[in-house]
């Protein structure tokens, strides 16, 4: 029974790691720009499908990664420059609905270059697997983990102690007063969406070896990096992480307790749950109205 | 009379076109989804467009009716008309139960909830094998009949169809032009503001939350009953996304703008045919395009062009008035 528990739980975390990588993208763009990007699980199919035929044109590996997240953050430069900035001032559910047409279009775009075909790209380092108290792990578990700490971290040392991440939270903060103490606030929200869609560039690349990617394999991760960022409280980092992790263990648990089948309503529920008692996610803040 | 002069030009209009093509695929067929989403926007509007509380979660409530008209009249040989109004009392109840708690959460949490909802619903559809056939669907569903006339020819549908869209539409014109309805548009406004004067704030967010599920019920029916056939594929997010998108490409907080973007998003995908393997990113740059440079919907923002022309050619000529 606890050797189950041990492997449900890795397999939670490694799919828990790259919803927190995808809630983190939502976040970002969320705190620079207040619009929820629902194109935000098409950077993680875009990074994966490029990263794939970059290899498969015969690309180191490491290259092809590189130049996949280059692709990724071009288009989500794109995304603001083409798609968000234009719509400057629209309400919340037109930019919603501006971000779903995005999503479409690069869905489009992305069955047009790549068919419906699925893509794999060949584990990191090898597919020996490695038996821990009784639970086994693929090599490629633990380059999600390992990597997936490493940007989380990388991530919140940039907000936190450079001078550039500051300028972003500045902005996501109050665009005006971020302009008067000389702020460049188009470019950091150009940064904002290029960091993003990297973010989502490397839980696209990272996850490809374990789980295959086609044209619309963003659309379920995109959503489930969504209920990361709401379940955690949308605009708080950490909580897009804590929020990642803990839905993919819920589903890696419910789908091996309870019935695969239900995986998905089960960890919608428990957000549900968690949204009633909780109203503003589990480290979000209670937002006042003014009147 | 001036207040639905509009709403009787629409009547007019879809009553007679049947009259000169009575065999057109787009008339008949077409239109009779485009008059199913026009029930299910139009509802949906309410909710979004007047009370301000956006809904992810739509495509539930209609598959829900969908499927217990369905099993009921396939499984327990129920009357259809019986299994129609007990898919509403059945959403009548389960909307009463969720309304309270989800409508207390705001803007994105509340679309994450209800989002939830409807993938939750979506998954039970599949999962149910026994009961909803699974992913394969149910068949055989019987037709409707109206005392002894069955409706069981497309032409018939789209009558049925058409005069029940007709008076969905007016039941939320009349809703918003009344008390209630100033009550509804106030707690859009401000919650608070709303509170202050009086209107039972939450009361009033459930009671449309409930009535645009109750509609969402009664056009599924009518769905399952056309179609003979209900399968989970047609009540999935995807399905509550494309409502949305209608509400809002139309127009938010204007029946005639959810009228004109259902019709509008019917049609889309059936003239996008012609662009073949290029149909999805056309779609998208469409939805795009139309939110970015018309971000008050289709049907406010063309009004509004047409009161500025109207202005340039008889400036002393006072602009028409509020659109309902």
């Amino acid at each position: 029974m606890s050797d189950y528990i041990l492997q449900f739980l890795i397999s939670g975390i490694t799919v828990g790691s790259i919803y927190a990588l995808v809630g983190l993208g939502f976040t970002i763009i969320y705190n620079a720009s207040d619009v929820v990007n629902f194109a935000q699980g098409e950077f993680v199919m875009i990074g994966a499908m490029s990263a794939v035929s970059f290899s498969i044109a015969g690309i180191p590996l490491i290259i092809a990664i590189i130049m996949a997240m280059m692709v990724t953050v071009l288009v989500g430069f794109a995304l603001n420059q083409f798609a968000i900035k234009p719509a400057k001032g629209a309400s919340v559910v037109t930019t919603i609905i501006i971000t779903i047409g995005a999503s479409i279009f690069l869905r489009g775009a992305a069955l047009l270059i790549w068919g419906k075909d699925f893509y794999s790209l060949p584990a990191f380092s090898g597919e020996q697997p490695i038996h821990i108290a009784g639970a086994t792990i693929l090599p490629q578990n633990l380059w999600v983990m390992g990597i997936s700490v490493l940007l989380v971290s990388a991530v919140l040392w940039f907000f936190k102690y450079t001078l550039l991440g500051k300028a972003i939270l500045a902005c996501s903060c109050n665009h005006t007063a971020a302009q008067m103490v000389g702020i460049n606030v188009g470019k950091m929200m150009l940064l904002s969406y290029g960091l993003s869609a990297m973010l989502g560039a490397l839980a696209g690349v990272l996850i490809v070896p374990i789980t295959f990617s086609s044209y619309d394999a963003g659309i379920m991760l995109g959503l489930k990096g969504f209920s990361a960022a709401i379940l955690g409280g949308i605009g708080n980092p950490i909580g897009a992480i804590v929020g990642g992790l803990l839905l993919g263990i819920l589903e890696s648990l419910g789908a091996g307790f309870i019935s695969s089948g239900y995986k998905d309503a089960i960890a919608f529920a428990i957000i549900l749950f968690v949204l009633f008692v909780r109203p503003s996610g589990l480290l979000g803040h209670e937002h006042q109205e003014r009147v | 009379m001036k207040r639905l002069s509009g709403f009787y030009l629409l009547s007019l209009v879809a009553l007679i076109l049947p009259q000169i093509f009575p065999d057109n695929y787009y008339l008949t067929v077409v239109g009779v989804f485009a008059t199913l989403h026009i029930i299910l926007a139009v509802g949906l509007n309410l909710l979004m467009g007047y009370c301000g509380q956006i809904s992810l979660g739509h495509a539930a409530f209609f598959g829900l009716g969908a499927y217990s008209s369905a099993i009921l009249t396939t499984r327990y040989q129920l009357d259809p008309w019986l299994a129609m109004i007990s898919g509403m009392v059945l959403v009548f109840i389960i909307a009463n139960l969720i309304a309270r708690p989800i409508l207390k959460l705001k803007g994105h949490y509340l679309a994450m909830a209800t989002l939830g909802f409807g993938i939750i619903v979506h998954i039970i559809f599949v999962q149910t094998e026994a009961l909803s056939g699974g992913p394969d669907g149910l068949g055989d569903i019987p037709t409707l009949s109206i005392a002894g006339w069955a409706v069981d020819s497309d032409i018939r549908w789209y009558y049925v169809t058409t005069i029940s869209a007709l008076g969905t539409i007016l039941l939320s014109l009349n809703l918003i032009a009344s008390r209630s309805g100033r009550a509804i548009r106030a707690v859009h406004g401000s919650e608070f503001a709303a509170q202050m004067m009086g209107i039972n704030s939450n009361k009033t967010k459930v009671m449309v939350f409930v009535f645009a599920a109750v509609l969402a019920s009664f056009a599924g029916s009518l769905f399952a009953y056309q179609q003979n056939f209900v399968s989970p594929d047609s009540f999935s997010f995807f399905f509550s996304i494309e409502l949305v998108t209608m509400v809002v490409l139309g127009g938010m907080a204007s029946t005639y703008g959810a009228v004109f973007g259902a019709i509008l998003l019917t049609f889309l995908p059936e003239l996008l045919i012609v662009f073949e393997d290029y149909e999805m990113l056309v779609y998208g740059a469409i939805l795009m395009l139309v939110m970015i440079f018309m971000p008050q919907g289709l049907f406010i923002s063309l009004g509004h062009q047409l009161t500025q022309l109207k202005k340039n050619y008889w400036p002393n000529k006072k602009p028409a008035g509020d659109q309902q």
